[in-house]
């Protein structure tokens, strides 16, 4: 099974208020392909910090991120923004929909950025399948949260990335709008065959990843296997 | 492949991102569109200006080439005018009085007595026309235009010069060499040469003598000048040809619109401030955008690329609009400039000023948005997770911003240096701008910072919220001190500068001083014209006697030999006419610095004991002990330098560079000053006709005409200033607007979480009132601080005399200026209030 993600040692520490605050303290995990994980914890236990730093958004203080087999500690920012685009697609709790973009605008600008020139094609395909091929041209304000956040799954999955960031996806939805993004979420994970790596405070949804790694003041204090990884499912049913 | 951003994408993403800002974002370059439209206007208008000196020089100067002195020109250099033959026209002009029996009117004036056909380029103006040529014919004159009027004259009065009546044939309306601003500090009357009173132009008397040329031959004037001068200079006899004249004009008037140009140059930088401040918070509403960009593989320059692209477009739309409109504004220029311009200017584009406009505009927009973009490249991914992330002072460390303020600063200051009519004059505009700047940015930190500690609990809330406003983030403190404070210091120190030296030449004439002159008096005339005075019961307050005399030598070298050192500096004050007088006391406006004063020539001595005013001494390079010969009208005097005055010469009474002792020039050919005081202007209308009736040749002068006169003068520049701080003015406003604007976005965000707590419509526009009322409170009490200063400055140390603040006038401009900025601070907050809070608030979820 290729390695996705490689987290060793990880330790995050911020100045604050004259001394060091540590919150994040020597994390190790890896994720395969394919593999879906759940990082879950109370409030400031560290769950976006660790997310933050496995997308390379941020540097660890101590540690060691591999990311499709590139260690991000040596990059500077941008060639981490280059592993972001060619690896790495997010979901934000907020959407994080660029308000003066349409919905296809909004879902090409991965691609774009990638010099897809077929961008426009894929971003349109994908809107389809996430229910919105009415609603390419309609501006984030213009549509509810459920559909910004059809749209930001769109534009997650433009790039096919290798790994899925998702950081509450359903926090600023309703039940039954969250449940039909989540099952929108696991669908075209399956189906693109990424690794997902859920941030979350429901139980409920962490439970239908394979693996759930709890936090508790910034370190691992659980690391729970609910089911086989695929590659594990792959290699019995070959048995 | 351009992976992270190509060119394309960052053009298509500018695009994009621009929507729905981009009339937010005119507006914010619209600050910029004045300042550019001046500058245009100024520069295109300059290089139209010199042009149409350049086509006109010839009207200028009415001739191929003229002969002056201020004698009757030699007998040697009268052969030489004949030699150069051409055809010829005299001209002597002098100052007089002007007499107007049937309104009894009476006026020093500059007579120009006329003889032959010039010009011979251009013409004299007259209404009417005919007149200009017919005047001639007899005893006729034209009167200056406005002469005619302030004394409500019509053409076939008379009007006497000496003891001569003319007709008046017309009214002068414009005349070669002479723009209509110089008719203001003394009117011109023409009349012809043949026929003048001769006692005019008796000894003493001061008079200009010109000779005109035209010649038809074709030869090189410019060279026949060039041959001339050097001869002609040692008699001092000045030469013009039409390319000098041109010359001269052109560098005058480079230097006026030069100046008017910076006044442009500081609308601009203001309108810049504007749009640093815009671009700021611009940016600062992109920062989650950028962040999502970031995400997803954004690389930092290309993201700043989006917002460089939207800054340059931006700045080259205003840079064009103003442009634009500056060649509008050009139109009124030569209009508000009339009065100081030789030439009629005729309108045509300067593609030239326009390019450097749009340069300007275009490379001052961008070198300000840069300060706030380049902040884009640092702002991390990470703020799409945690929108509260801030990095740890990332701006302070960035290199480039420091090398952005160098930019900025060697930008700045090398626009000053292009556009001053000297580069020293320019550097210290920077100077000065750059510290006014930073006074105003100081006060408004000070006011910040004041407001943060020391804001009384116990004040209501909806003041206390109202304060709260000026130092929170996003605040408009910092860039409406900068817009309004620097509006509110430039008017208002133009003001108090005119005050001050009003008063200044008021004060001169106060009680008990002399405001009345009377000179060229003859010494036979000298009791006649006493006898008089005190007959109208006007007091003697002082009689001099004025002898005229050049320099010839100063220790032991003579001005030719001077001149013929090429390492020596010769200067007007070696080859000057000096009217200097005799008497064994000094005054009250004289102060010994040193030596002794000798007021009575020492018996058995033969060099003569002078004393010699500070400044001039320091021209000629003259201290104690050396020794000066003066040419008294033919007879060599030495002189030795006995002590050094300071002289006060604000007064209005005879102040003299040299003042020799009794005993010695009493034979010396001379005329004499006698000083009065008049108490109203009939006394001295009265006192002035009968001396005048009684010796023609006699001059006089009274404060009230000196006052008048400065008052016209300073009012016209006033006006051009005026006009010129209205781009700074409005730029200011549309900065104001711009800052309202820009802030609505976030008030309207909190005028709704205020509404949802309970607060009702009143509270909430209580609030705004109060930060606007403060806001522009403290901004224009903070130019007015300065103006005073600045005025201070300048009174103190430039013109010497005590500030005049008239308390009225400043408290007039802090209630206009607050009360603007009070207005559109609530018309642009008006339906704040209205938004409903859900929609708000959701938008906020």
């Amino acid at each position: 099974m290729a390695k996705v993600l490689e987290v060793e040692d990880l330790t995050k520490t911020y100045p604050s208020a004259g001394r060091a605050l540590t919150v994040l303290r020597e994390v190790t995990f890896t994720l395969g392909d394919g593999d879906t994980c759940a990082v879950v914890g109370p409030s400031g236990s560290g769950k976006t910090t660790l997310l933050g730093l496995c997308a390379g958004l941020d540097s660890p203080t101590a540690g060691r991120v591999r990311l499709c087999g590139v260690d991000l500690g040596p990059l500077d920012e941008d060639a981490r923004a280059g592993v972001r685009n060619r690896y790495v697609g997010f979901v934000f709790q907020s959407f994080r929909l660029i308000p003066t973009l349409t919905a296809l605008e909004n879902v090409m600008v991965p691609a774009e950025l990638r010099g897809d020139r077929g961008a426009r094609g894929h971003a349109e395909n994908l809107l389809e399948q996430v229910g919105l091929g009415d609603r390419l041209s309609h501006y984030p304000a213009q549509l509810s949260g459920g559909e910004k956040q059809r749209v930001a799954l769109a534009r997650a999955f433009i790039n096919r990335p290798r790994i899925l960031f998702a950081d509450e996806p359903t926090g600023n939805l309703d039940a039954e709008t969250g449940e039909r993004i989540i099952r929108l979420l696991f669908d075209l994970n399956d189906s693109a065959g990424t690794t997902l790596v859920l941030v979350t405070h429901d139980l409920e949804l962490a439970a239908r990843t394979g693996r759930i790694l709890r936090l508790r003041g910034g370190a691992v204090q659980s690391d729970e296997r609910l089911r086989p990884e695929p590659a594990a499912m792959e290699k019995e049913a070959r048995a | 492949m351009n992976e992270g951003g190509g060119i394309r994408w960052i053009l298509s993403m500018a695009w994009r991102d621009s929507r729905g800002s981009r009339r937010r974002l005119l507006l914010f370059v619209s600050a910029m569109v004045l300042g550019v439209a001046a500058l245009v206007a100024i520069n295109s208008f300059g290089d139209n200006l010199r042009r149409a000196v350049d086509e006109e020089a010839r009207t200028l100067l009415g001739a191929d080439l003229s002969l002056e002195a201020d004698a009757a020109f030699p007998p040697e250099v009268e052969a030489l005018i004949d030699s150069l033959g051409g055809r010829q026209s005299r001209r002597i002009s002098f100052a007089s009085m002007a007499y107007f029996p049937r309104v009894e009117g009476l006026r020093l004036v500059t007579v120009r007595a006329h003889e032959g056909e010039y010009p011979y380029y251009g013409a004299i103006e007259t209404d009417p026309p005919e007149a200009a040529k017919t005047y001639l014919d007899g005893p006729n004159a034209l009167v200056d235009r406005t002469l005619m009027r302030q004394f409500g004259v019509q053409v076939g009065d008379s009007v006497r010069i000496g003891r001569r009546s003319y007709r008046i044939a017309g009214q002068l309306l414009k005349t070669p060499r002479e723009a209509d601003a110089a008719m203001l500090f003394s009117p011109r009357i023409y009349i012809p040469l043949a026929g003048l009173d001769s006692t005019l132009l008796s000894r003493g008397s001061r008079a200009d003598y010109e000779v005109y040329f035209k010649f038809d031959d074709g030869r090189d004037v410019e060279v026949l000048g060039e041959n001339l001068r050097p001869r002609l200079r040692k008699m001092d006899i000045g030469v013009d040809t039409i390319g000098e004249v041109r010359d001269n004009w052109d560098e005058g008037l480079t230097n006026l619109y030069r100046f008017l140009s910076l006044v442009g140059f500081m609308a601009l930088l203001l309108g810049s401030v504007g749009v640093a401040s815009a671009v700021h918070v611009y940016v600062r509403q992109r920062v989650e955008t950028v962040a999502v960009l970031r995400c997803f593989g954004a690389r930092a320059w290309p993201t700043f690329g989006v917002y460089l692209v939207q800054a340059v477009s931006m700045g080259l739309l205003g840079a064009l609009a103003g442009s634009l409109l500056g060649l509008g504004v050009q139109l009124l220029i030569p209009r508000l400039l009339a009065d100081f311009l030789p030439v009629d200017v005729a309108f045509s584009v300067s593609w030239g000023a326009v390019a450097l406009g749009v340069g300007i505009g275009l490379g001052v927009t961008v070198l300000f948005a840069l300060l706030p973009l380049i902040g884009v490249r640092k702002i991390s991914p990470l703020r799409a997770l945690r929108s509260a992330f801030e990095p740890e002072h990332p701006e302070r460390r960035d290199p480039l911003r420091w090398g952005l303020y160098g930019l900025l600063a060697g930008g700045i200051t090398l626009l000053a240096v292009v556009q001053a009519p000297r580069p020293l004059v320019g550097v210290g505009y920077a100077v000065g701008l750059a510290v006014v700047f930073g006074l105003l940015a100081a006060v408004a930190k000070l006011i910040m910072l004041l407001a943060r500690k020391y804001l009384p609990s116990s004040w209501p809330y909806v003041w206390r919220q109202g304060m709260v406003n000026l130092y929170r983030p996003n605040n408009q403190t910092l860039i409406l001190m900068l817009a309004l404070g620097l509006g509110a210091f430039l008017i208002m120190t133009l003001f108090l500068v005119q005050q001050t030296l009003i008063r200044q030449v008021e004060v001169s004439g106060g009680e008990g001083r002399p405001n009345l002159v009377f000179f060229d008096i003859q010494p036979d005339q000298l009791d006649g014209v006493t006898g008089i005075v005190r007959e109208k019961g006007l007091p003697v307050i002082d009689q001099v006697p004025i002898v005229t005399m050049r320099i010839a030598a100063i220790k032991g070298r003579t001005i030719e030999e001077l001149r013929a050192d090429s390492t020596a500096r010769v200067s007007w004050a070696h080859t000057r006419e000096y009217r200097s007088t005799y008497r064994d006391h000094l005054t009250e406006a004289e102060t010994l610095l040193e030596g002794d004063f000798v007021g009575v020539m020492p018996e058995n001595e033969d060099v003569v004991p002078v004393s010699v005013e500070r400044d001039i001494a320091r021209d000629l390079g003259v201290a104690l002990g050396d020794t000066v010969v003066f040419d008294v009208q033919g007879v060599p005097v030495t002189t030795r330098i006995a002590s050094v005055r300071e002289v006060d010469w604000r007064r209005l009474q005879t102040n003299f560079f040299f003042t020799f002792p009794t005993g010695m020039l009493e034979k010396a050919p001379q005329f004499n000053v006698v000083l009065t005081r008049a108490p109203d202007d009939d006394a001295s209308g009265a006192v002035q006709a009968a001396v005048v009736n009684a010796f023609p040749n006699v001059s006089a002068v009274d404060l009230s005409l000196i006052l008048n006169v400065f008052d016209e003068i300073f009012g016209r520049i006033a006006y051009v200033v005026r006009f010129m701080a209205l781009f700074s003015i409005l730029t200011g406003l549309i900065v104001l607007v711009g800052a309202v604007v820009v802030s609505r976005f976030q008030r309207i965000e909190e005028t709704v979480l205020l509404k949802t707590l309970g607060a009702s419509r009143r509270q909430v526009l209580r609030i705004i009132a109060v930060e606007y009322l403060f806001l522009g409170l403290f901004a224009t009490l903070t130019g007015l601080s300065l103006a005073v200063l600045g005025s201070w400055a300048l009174a103190f140390f430039v013109f010497e005399t005590p500030l005049v603040a008239p308390p009225a006038a400043l408290l007039l401009s802090l209630l206009v200026v607050t009360g603007l900025t009070l207005l559109i601070g609530l018309l642009n907050s008006r339906g704040v209030y209205d938004r409903p809070a859900l929609e708000v608030l959701r938008a906020e979820a």
